[in-house]
């Protein structure tokens, strides 16, 4: 079998895999922490497809998952509730009522169109330069959803978001995300922008538009990370813009740096590792607080953890733990290896 | 009249503050072409720690010389945890491990003292106005002017006519050439962080007079307008970090004068809608900076 193929079956497989234990298990926390898990997996795979293939750290992404999960929001909150939850909506918007599963994909949309606008004249940049305005786009949009009260309803929690996110469809989502980021890694684009990654001048001199080349990933990567952020707020039916900012962007870089930036791979098998490492952090500082040895309630500790484990990561092991092969490639050397051994 | 000269007071102050939170970063950049994401935390840190002090009952001029070591301190343990051990790694790898360095500060902060607003001890010529030339201001904005010019200028000796000074300026412009002529690289890039220190420490007092309290989020503002303030001026430029932080000090007070107020609440997505239109027209910076050479 082709190895990209291996990659992409092998690691849906891990996905389904998931999903049937969750079914056979039956138990509800487990339930939203798989629907979670395949969430944050839409929105690693979004982030991998841009930096592991330009190299490039970007800190928008969690920008445009907060751009999805609002138009998404303002596309399905019923007629009725949209005069409670949002009292400012411009009345072109108020009669406004789509199917979620629409809003989802239309929601991937608006992302990716945003960030075509906005971002085509930063893909020159490279190295810090690129890092930092990327930071300022998430400020930008940050900002923008937490003024423009007439959509987003201020600083405010927006509510009233239908839910229609359950494990099946997010499980599905990220199969979906797997297969693009396999797909877009070793398509055309995907092959030349690897070469720039890895040797910047080489690239460009092969003739390599790079800007234009890094600016396509930019916007496949924003269309996963709005589908994201309107499946995440179809699941937890309510949010705030906070959630869409640094902490948001930690955690999600730190599952992608813990696995390995360059390969699929390793988003997918950094995103199972830390959402298992987080859950069990936050019910050992449940635990904590429960038990009242504090005075004050015990918070932080779980981002402290993550903290270090992506510093010793990143000291230890700079690619992650699937650095540069992908499973697939791996599964397949080996195999060969062996059969070359037998004869 | 009065108003010129209270929009130049304005500008002078808030620029004061922005450029030295700019150079403080960009001391760091310009050795390591590293970007420090764990300098806002710099200025939390000496809020602490001037908190923490506030018990001791010792002089105010001491306890913020003691805040502002504690930053010097923390400044050069980033250096140990964060990025002595993956320097010599991909840039993207130290933008993490400063990145996560930077998380677990703000964590322990409000993990082992309190995620709510902390009073720090203030003097009480932080709240006090004068009246120049008919012109209402308060104290803190005359302090920050002339903290600043005493820092800028003690910085400029230092850099242009110590030994020091200009090893570090040798290794920010070819770090390989200059270690071959026997600059102890590791020296230099302790000195520059603990200069970064110092001056995060300085603006963090002058920031955290301004509002009294100490939050474990504080130092997310700096942090931008460092950030801002470089890339307009030009990353690689010290004069330009200067530049930079007293340009965007400009831009921020005009649209604070000239914004409607229910366009004001956007003013940071002006102000960084601006960078990015800087950033197209001199990807570079308004001042170049020396050419740039290999890191480690």
């Amino acid at each position: 079998m082709n190895r990209h193929l291996l990659t992409a079956v092998l690691l849906s497989g891990l996905v389904v895999l998931l999903v049937v234990a969750t079914e056979a298990l039956g138990v509800r926390v487990f339930d939203r922490i798989a629907t979670n898990l395949c969430v944050s997996l839409v929105l690693v795979i979004g982030l991998q497809i841009f930096m592991g293939n330009s190299g490039i750290l970007s800190f928008a992404h969690i920008g445009f998952m907060g751009v999805g999960a609002y138009v998404s929001a303002l596309l399905t909150i019923p007629a009725q509730m949209k005069g409670m939850a949002l009292p400012d909506l411009y009345p072109i918007l108020q009669g406004i009522q789509v199917s979620p599963y629409l809003a989802i994909a239309l929601a991937g949309v608006a992302a990716a169109v945003v960030a075509a606008v906005m971002s085509y004249p930063l893909m020159r940049l490279s190295d810090a330069a690129a890092v930092i305005t990327s930071f300022a786009l998430l400020v930008v949009l940050h900002t923008v959803m937490t003024n423009w009260s007439n959509v987003t309803n201020g600083p405010r929690t927006l509510f009233g978001v239908p839910k229609a996110t359950d494990l099946l469809l997010a499980a599905g989502v990220a199969v979906a995300a797997i297969v693009g980021a396999v797909a877009f890694k070793e398509s055309r684009t995907g092959l030349l922008l690897r070469a720039s990654r890895d040797d910047e001048v080489a690239a460009a001199a092969l003739g390599a538009h790079i800007p234009h080349l890094r600016w396509r990933a930019f916007i496949v990567a924003a269309f996963f990370a709005g589908v994201g952020g309107a499946l995440w707020g179809h699941f937890v039916t309510s949010f705030s813009p906070n959630a869409f900012y640094l902490h948001q962007t930690f955690v999600i870089l730190g599952m992608l740096v813990i696995g390995g930036a360059n390969t699929v791979t390793g988003a997918v098998v950094g995103a199972f590792l830390v959402t298992g490492a987080f859950e069990s952090l936050r019910s050992v500082e449940a635990r904590l607080n429960d038990l009242k040895l504090f005075n004050d309630q015990v918070v932080g500790l779980t981002e402290i953890v993550l903290a270090l484990a992506m510093i010793a990561v990143l000291i230890l092991r700079p690619g992650g733990l699937f650095p540069s092969r992908e499973i697939g490639a791996v599964l397949a050397r080996a195999f060969a290896n062996k059969k070359k051994g037998a004869a | 009249m009065t108003f010129a000269l209270q929009f130049l007071i304005d500008v002078l102050s808030l620029g004061g503050a922005y450029a030295l939170m700019a150079l403080g970063l960009v001391i760091v950049y310009g050795i390591l072409r590293l970007v420090n994401f764990a300098y806002g935390e710099l200025i939390m840190v000496t809020g602490y720690a001037l908190f923490l002090a506030g018990g001791t009952g010792l002089p105010w001029l001491v306890m913020a010389a003691m805040a502002i070591l504690v930053a010097v301190a923390t400044g050069i343990l980033t250096e140990y945890v964060a990025f002595r051990p993956v320097r010599a790694k991909s840039v993207t790898a130290v933008l993490i491990t400063s990145f996560a360095f930077s998380t677990l500060l703000q964590n322990a902060a409000l993990l082992f003292i309190s995620p709510r607003p902390r009073n720090v001890p203030l003097p009480p010529i932080f709240s006090q106005t004068v009246e120049i030339a008919g012109v209402v201001t308060p104290m803190r904005n005359l302090l920050t002017i002339a903290a600043a010019a005493i820092l800028l200028a003690v910085f400029a000796f230092l850099m242009r006519r110590t030994v020091l000074g200009v090893a570090m300026r040798a290794a920010a412009s070819n770090f390989t050439m200059a270690r071959m002529l026997g600059v102890p690289a590791n020296l230099v890039i302790t000195s520059a962080f603990a200069i970064s220190g110092l001056l995060a420490g300085v603006v963090g007092i002058l920031w955290i007079g301004r509002i009294g309290t100490v939050v474990p989020g504080i130092g997310m503002e700096p942090l931008l307008v460092a950030f801002i303030a470089t890339v307009i001026g030009g990353m690689r430029s010290l004069s330009g970090a200067v530049l930079g932080g007293f340009l965007l000090a400009f831009i921020d007070t005009t649209l604070n004068y000239t914004l409607a107020q229910d366009l004001l609440k956007f003013r940071d997505a002006f102000t960084f809608g601006l960078v990015i239109l800087i950033l197209l027209w001199r990807p570079q910076g308004l001042l170049k900076g020396p050419a740039t050479g290999q890191r480690t």
